[in-house]
């Protein structure tokens, strides 16, 4: 329970002020992919679906599933990659005796704090170097490295504040030191785990640059990628509230995860402490 | 089982913080590891756990050399200080951890779980998680998660510190019984000399890595081996004047101030010097001494009173007596002191 000690709602008020233009806007997302407007006019006169016939007519641009298909596999990949090497790497900075750990710690903070698009052109000649330019794999493993300095500096946090006497406890207890981490150890840092994993969800769903540069021609297409394709202004067939249900779309799942798990991505940035 | 350190060397980055440490804990007593802050306690605790690896020695339980095993092969419990029970799993589910990583048969670990809870009185708290559970009963959850699979040895750490002055005395007595009842081996780690005291068989006080003075909590007291050991016991502590043997049998304070030697040491050379230390219930009661001062601090305690009385310029005796009223700062008075039970020490410390 937080005290409270003001009134909330001169907050509530100019957070309500800030983000109205926002919502409006979103509000009028939704409007249009589902109206027709007259041109020239600003109030929509008919109720109509034709805007969402891409999900089932492939003649329009595409087919959708497939792209939303493989989105998911993406952000999916993502998150289990990171995960998996966030929960590993992050217990390994913050209990074992590594050797060059401080190093590990300062590349760590380094990566994390480097712009990603400035490291592309390396990226991209050590890829084409290793055969995986313009393939999934390649963009995955690349999206979840850029990634993995935050996974892993987060997990650290969380493992930093379990007590060392609860490892001390478990060894004693007679557990091998896996034993410890998966059964002792691995419950305690669940919010961050959780919260990062949505996270990696949400920015592998998101990502458009990384496909684009590194995979242009493959068959896999992303989501972000087909977005940004229907939306050429300039092509014949432009329809801008195609555009814009597409957008929708797109942006549906994570306005879901985003209400679900708002509560506990906050723990990112909690530490871990329930407050 | 009796426990055994041979030449216990512990350093940490090449600093030594116990150097050849000796020291046997006998097959079922409780030996409280008493010391100041930093002295090496939980160092010694954690060697004996295996958590630490020893850097030179043994340490032995009953015959085997345990000394490179690592913590799961050694048969140990032990509580700690914030008592580290796991946090997502309930009091019973803690207590049974150590027999499930064991692949014990999920009767008898009901069967065993039960006992533990039996014998530390927590079986209406079985399906609480720790958060729900109050300072004392997550102490008796570590005590049973501890014993459960019948350790040789039982190690506490402080196991007291973290918990309030009521519940400190419960749990103080309850450790005991348990520890009785069970007839295990025990070692208790603190730097409180009443815990030291009135929990162990045998104290072994620690300073700077090494073991002082081992003996019953009684004999210790009233026969300290040196100046350390004599002054870490006892509250309100013991009062040394330094000064020397004049012969006679009377010794003579730094300021000048004469008394005469307990009856047993009447043979000190003359120009000795020495330390004499009075306790505070020896002082202001009984004695065929009396030494005049200025009472120069009153500390009322309820049932007893503690006095300061200034003897001569930075000479100050303590006394501890039944509450009285009839006394105010300043006044002059003259006091019996009980000099046969007076503690007298060599210029090294050690007691003579
Ligand atoms: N991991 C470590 N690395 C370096 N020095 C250490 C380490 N652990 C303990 N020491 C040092 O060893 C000495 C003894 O520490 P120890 O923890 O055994 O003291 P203690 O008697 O338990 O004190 P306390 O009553 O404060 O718990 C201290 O000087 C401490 O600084
Ligand atoms: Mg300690």
């Amino acid at each position: 329970m937080q005290t409270k000690n003001f009134a909330s709602w001169p907050i509530v008020l100019v957070l309500t002020a800030i983000s109205l233009p926002l919502a409006i806007m979103y509000a009028s997302l939704v409007i249009d992919s589902f109206t027709n407007t007259p041109a020239g006019a600003v109030l929509p006169n008919e109720f109509t679906l034709e805007h969402w016939a891409f999900l089932v007519d492939p003649t329009i641009t595409g087919n959708v599933w497939t792209v939303t298909f493989n989105t998911l596999i993406f952000a999916f990949t993502m998150v289990v990659v990171v995960l998996s090497v966030s929960a590993t790497g992050g217990y390994a900075m913050s209990r074992l005796n590594l050797p060059y750990r401080r190093f590990f710690l300062a590349g760590i903070l380094v990566m994390h704090a480097f712009p990603s698009v400035t490291l592309i052109i390396g990226v991209f000649l050590v890829l084409q170097f290793a055969g995986l330019y313009d393939t999934l794999i390649g963009v995955i493993l690349v999206k979840a490295a850029l990634t993995l300095p935050f996974g892993v500096w987060i997990m650290k946090g969380f493992y930093d504040a379990v007590p060392w006497e609860i490892e001390m406890a478990g060894l004693q207890d007679g557990a091998d030191r896996f034993t410890v981490w998966r059964r002792l150890i691995l419950p305690q840092v669940k919010p961050g785990l959780v919260a990062l994993g949505v996270f990696a969800f949400i920015d592998g769903w998101g990502e458009f640059l990384l496909p684009r540069i590194l995979a242009p021609t493959t068959e896999f297409q992303v989501l972000s990628v087909y977005l940004n394709n229907v939306s050429v202004p300039d092509s014949v067939d432009y329809d801008f509230n195609l555009f814009k249900s597409v957008g929708l779309f797109y942006t549906l799942p994570i306005l879901i995860l985003f209400i679900v798990f708002q509560n506990r991505l906050m723990n990112i940035f909690g530490g871990g402490t329930k407050g | 089982m009796q426990i055994v350190l041979k030449d216990f060397t512990k350093s940490f980055d090449g600093l030594t913080v116990i150097d050849k440490l000796n020291l046997t804990i006998n097959d079922g007593e409780m030996l409280a590891l008493l010391g100041p802050s930093g002295c090496g306690k939980s160092t010694t605790l954690l060697a004996i756990s295996g958590i630490l690896r020893v850097n030179g020695g043994q340490i032995l339980f009953g015959d085997k050399d345990v000394s490179n095993l690592p913590s799961q092969k050694r048969n140990v419990g032990v509580v700690f200080q914030n008592y580290a029970l796991y946090p997502h799993m309930t009091a019973f589910e803690n207590i049974a951890f150590p027999l499930q990583v064991r692949k014990t048969g999920a009767a008898e670990i009901e069967e065993r779980v039960r006992e533990m809870a039996r014998l530390t009185h927590i079986e209406p708290y079985l399906d609480r998680r720790p958060g729900q559970l109050s300072g004392g009963q997550q102490q008796r959850v570590a005590l049973a998660r501890a014993l459960v699979r019948r350790p040789d040895v039982l190690l506490l750490d402080e196991p007291l510190a973290n918990l309030d002055a009521k519940l400190r005395l419960e749990m103080r007595s309850e450790i005991r019984r348990i520890q009785l009842e069970t007839g295990i081996t025990a070692i208790l780690v603190t730097h409180d000399q009443v815990e030291a005291m009135s929990m162990a068989d045998r104290i072994a006080i620690m300073d700077h890595g090494r073991i002082q003075q081992i003996a019953a909590p009684e004999d210790m007291y009233h026969r300290p081996s040196n100046t350390f050991v004599a002054g870490f016991l006892g509250n309100p502590p013991i009062v040394f004047l330094e000064g020397k043997a004049i012969g006679n049998g009377a010794f003579e304070s730094a300021s000048g101030m004469r008394m005469p030697l307990p009856e047993r040491l009447t043979g000190l050379a003359a120009d000795q010097p020495i330390v004499m230390g009075v306790r505070p219930e020896h002082f202001g009661v009984k004695g065929r001494h009396t030494v005049r001062g200025t009472v120069s601090f009153i500390e009322p305690q309820g049932r007893e009173t503690h006095f300061d009385l200034t003897v001569a310029e930075g000479e100050v005796l303590r006394s501890i007596q039944a509450a009285r009223t009839d006394i105010s700062l300043g006044s002059e008075v003259e006091w019996p002191l009980d000099v046969d039970k007076a503690l007298v020490f060599d210029s090294e410390g050690n007691r003579l």
